[in-house]
């Protein structure tokens, strides 16, 4: 089955519906680095609150389709994995480095406008130009995604289990 | 209540159908929470195992007892060419694939029991067991 990927301003979000056999992994991996090209995408968010399982083979694929985006210039943050495959992939000793990881789609989005804000604000004050700000589009144009703001988020979190079409609707 | 079933596998989706009926079977024998993903998560390794290395083999999923306790037994059978040094292939970190190295050694730490008996040329049967605690 295809994961349908949706563009969310200078982001991709990849939302895994089912378990995924090795040729929906290799059609994920090419769409998603075909697209990081075709969109300027600095983040990818691939969401696997569906999978009941992620094994040795599964965790090896997205640690390569990670790896690969960041190679076209983005990076991935992977959201959704629950309780109990957290347990068994520590219990397997299985890692995923150079890969974000965060509960829920809102929390995702935070983790790429704070990664992206920076180098952006770095460069519109040394070079003054717009593009340079236009190129953070994806993320809310709040030029103040502080730690302070991050804490008060994080306070909140119980109310937001779920992704919020709010944060969805910064982006435009 | 079945207690029994065997799965086929020969390709990827067959692996999903057996973890698949792996927790099913754990369900109806009362295991619960992280230890249905633990099940299928072994499953799940011990199925691939099959097909990258014997292309097709078999499942077997059951239900075992032992004195007092009761339990599922999972049984991975290939005729595939076999392992020729367990002792290397049980290894953390070691693979002859392109993989992690992390199937057969991880699945013997998610479960109770773990034995593989492998002749080469003749093929390699895995037979492991959680119990119900």
């Amino acid at each position: 089955m295809q994961v349908p990927i949706l563009k969310q301003g200078n982001y991709l979000i990849a939302s895994v519906q089912s378990a995924l056999s090795d040729d929906d992994l290799r059609l994920l991996r090419d769409d998603l680095s075909d697209r990081v090209g075709r969109f300027r995408s600095t983040g990818v968010i691939i969401d696997v609150t569906a999978l009941d399982v992620i094994d040795s083979f599964a965790t090896r694929t997205l640690q390569s389709v990670a790896q690969m985006l960041k190679l076209r210039g983005a990076y991935t943050v992977i959201v959704g994995i629950r309780p109990d495959v957290a347990f068994v992939m520590v219990q397997l000793g299985l890692t995923l480095a150079d890969v974000g990881a965060a509960l829920d789609l809102e929390e995702a989005l935070e983790h790429l406008n704070r990664r992206s804000h920076k180098p952006n604000e770095y460069r519109t004050m040394r070079t003054g130009d717009p593009r340079g700000s236009a190129r953070g589009g994806g993320a809310p144009s709040r030029p103040t995604l502080s730690g302070v703001n991050r804490r008060q988020d994080q306070d909140e979190k119980p109310r937001s289990g779920h992704a919020s079409p709010r944060s969805l609707e910064h982006g435009r | 209540m079945a207690d029994e079933s065997r799965i086929n596998i020969s390709n990827a989706a067959e692996i999903v159908t057996a973890r698949r009926q792996g927790r099913v079977l754990a369900v109806q024998l009362g295991f619960d929470g992280s230890e249905l993903t633990v099940i299928a998560t072994a499953i799940s390794e011990i199925a691939r195992n099959i097909l990258e290395h014997a292309k097709d083999g078999e499942v077997i999923i059951s239900r075992c007892n032992h004195r007092r306790k009761c339990g599922i037994c999972v049984v991975a059978r290939d005729s595939g060419p076999g392992i020729a040094d367990i002792d290397q292939a049980m290894q953390y970190g070691y693979s002859t694939h392109k993989g992690l190295g992390i199937g057969l050694p991880g699945t013997k730490l998610l479960m109770d029991e773990f034995h593989i008996v492998s002749v080469v040329g003749q093929g390699t049967t895995v037979t492991m067991k959680k119990w119900r605690h």
